[in-house]
């Protein structure tokens, strides 16, 4: 089985992030990582791999920097990777993004996509469904289980709202998002670091893959947030503070 | 301009969602002077469309098809295409559900077009239409404006706005059924049993007072600490999802986008961060008070009281104090 998981890399969770340019951050000075949702989809091609054999191919977008997420992934076990160069791609609009990654994806020809639920930078949450669009391949999103999977097609759970779930069956090649917390993330070992030093990252430059596209949507500007509600903090020793909160609770909100 | 909001039901039965979109749909109508339809789409949902008929709308559209009793993007997708296609709207509307993220991403592409999804608010700024949505886990807003030639899709994020604020209308909308052609060898997915992996034992939605707990509640052998003081406040005991993923309380007890969507008059949150997809579920409560280590915790953001600290020293604090008036 042929699978390619999409990964890409993010400033790190707790990254001081600086608004720069109005409509993006300031870059220098941060570390970056692996967006959390998509280490539970290269997990679960892992996973796949190691029960059904095949490759596992790491395909990621962005600047020289995104290399490293790629490193990271191939040391936890994919085979190789395919980095698709651009120092602009946080610029691009959702279908913009899948127009390019589906142009690297098509000429692997894989049997299976992968991607997280959403990435913790932009969180657009669209990529893996219009991954598929633009393959053409058919596709299942917030899947929770793997199974069944045969040939030519594959059960998957997906996660409805409010406790719900569903299977569904689908004929592969087909594009998958899995949510998060589908399984236990593995660590990369150092015999895994190590064997990812021989395996192969293709570089391709983004504008070589030939993606016409117009912009559909526009990010104006982006700012920090300002407060719907203040806070009352509540000050003291646990004892003080936990009184005063009864208090407020009673007098003020009368909610007990 | 034409506005059509695409509502969302299962098996009969709204996602109440639905309703905040179309009070997000009426009024983008009212200060952009637009009409309004909004489309129910199923089987055997013509009772759905003459209910919301009542709502202040243009039109409702009915969609109906046997290849659309159960969903399937899919079936969705071509359907809504033709339906489109027909009603042209510039705009169209649908609530941030997980069925919409599933279809409405591919609905859009395969009209060429974007989407602007989970929107949790608007602007109406020299005729141009801004849409407010969260990037970098909530850290920063973004105003967000469509490019090219509508139709444009935007998704609203629940509890971005009320469904109590719906405006019923003078009289009923008309209700037009839309013919869409569609064969079950276009639909690639096939769809099997809905289910439920826990049995709902109880419905959060129903208590007035919730104590939640999140992944600073450190072990499952803290729990009973907090099912206490649950109790002592005449409450229900909840939790954020890590600690579901984890086993240490039942799917049901879940609060958030994947789990449930609650108000109550008070919701006390020890050790909650405060991520997006928690807030989304209880952001709609009257008073919020909350207990955490980080006093840069996002669920200060939304929190009315809140305590930084330890919540192993504040929690049996709080249960001492209640057990004293309690025995008082």
């Amino acid at each position: 089985m042929k699978i390619v998981v999409c990964i890409k890399q993010v400033p790190a969770k707790d990254a001081p992030l600086v608004i720069a340019d109005g409509t993006w951050i300031r870059e220098t000075d941060i570390g970056f990582e692996m967006n959390e949702p998509d280490s539970f989809a290269l997990e679960e091609a892992l996973r796949l791999k190691e029960k059904h054999t095949g490759e596992v191919i790491a395909v990621s977008m962005g600047p020289e920097r995104v290399k490293q997420t790629i490193k990271e992934a191939l040391a936890k076990g994919a085979d190789r990777g395919v980095h698709i160069a651009d120092d602009k791609a946080h610029t691009l609009d959702p279908l913009g993004a899948a127009k390019s990654l589906a142009a690297a994806i098509e000429r692997e020809t894989p049997d299976l996509v992968l991607t997280g639920l959403q990435s913790d930078d932009h969180g657009f949450g669209q990529t893996g469904v219009l991954l598929a669009d633009r393959l053409g391949l058919p596709h299942a999103t917030l899947i929770m289980q793997i199974g069944g999977v045969e040939s030519d097609h594959l059960r998957v759970k997906r996660e409805l709202e409010a406790g719900w779930f569903q299977w569904v069956e689908l004929p592969l090649p087909a594009v998958l998002t899995i949510q998060s917390g589908i399984n236990k993330v593995r660590y990369a070992t150092l015999k895994g670091i190590m064997a990812a030093k021989k395996k192969e990252i293709v570089t391709i430059a983004r504008e070589s893959l030939g993606v016409t596209h117009e912009p559909t949507q526009r990010i104006e500007r982006i700012y920090v947030p300002t407060k719907t509600k203040k806070t009352e903090f509540l000050n003291g020793t646990p004892k003080e503070a936990a009184a005063k909160l009864l208090e407020k609770l009673k007098h003020e909100a009368r909610v007990l | 301009m034409n506005i059509l909001l695409i509502t969302e039901q299962r098996e009969g039965k709204w996602n109440k969602t639905s309703f905040e979109t179309l009070a997000a749909a009426q009024q983008i109508a009212n200060e952009t002077k637009s009409r309004l339809a909004a489309a129910v789409i199923g089987k055997g949902v013509a009772d759905l469309a003459g209910e919301l008929a009542a709502s202040k709308l243009d039109e409702v559209l009915l969609i109906e098809h046997d290849l659309l009793a159960a969903y399937t993007p899919d079936g969705f997708t071509i359907a809504l295409t033709q339906a489109i296609a027909q009603a042209k709207p510039d705009l169209i509307l649908l609530p941030h559900t997980y069925q919409v993220r599933d279809f409405a991403p591919k609905l859009a592409a395969s009209l060429g077009k974007g989407m602007i999804g989970d929107c949790i608010g608007y602007r109406h700024e020299n005729g141009k239409l801004i849409f407010v949505r969260q990037m970098f886990q909530g850290k920063t807003v973004a105003d967000v404006v469509f490019e090219g030639a509508p139709p444009w899709f935007a998704t609203f994020q629940a509890g971005a706005f009320r469904a109590d604020l719906v405006a019923q209308g003078e009289s009923k909308a008309p209700v037009t059924p839309i013919p869409v052609e569609l064969s079950a060898a276009q639909i690639r997915t096939k769809p099997l049993e809905i289910f439920r992996e826990a049995k709902q034992a109880v419905d959060l939605t129903q208590a007035p007072i919730l104590v939640s707990v999140g992944r600073g509640i450190k072990a499952p052998e803290n729990i009973p600490m907090a099912e206490k003081l649950a109790h002592l406040l005449g409450g229900e005991l909840s939790a954020s999802r890590p600690i579901c993923d984890e086993g240490w309380l039942p799917m049901d007890r879940q609060i958030g986008s994947s789990g449930q969507t609650v108000a109550p008059k008070l919701y006390l949150a020890l050790g909650i961060s405060g991520a997006i997809q928690h807030v989304v579920g209880m952001k709609g409560s009257r008073t919020i008070a909350a207990i955490n280590k980080d006093q840069n915790a996002p669920i200060f953001e939304v929190a009315d009281y809140g305590i930084v600290g330890d919540l192993f020293e504040i929690v049996p604090a709080l249960i001492e104090e209640l057990e004293k008036t309690k025995s008082s």
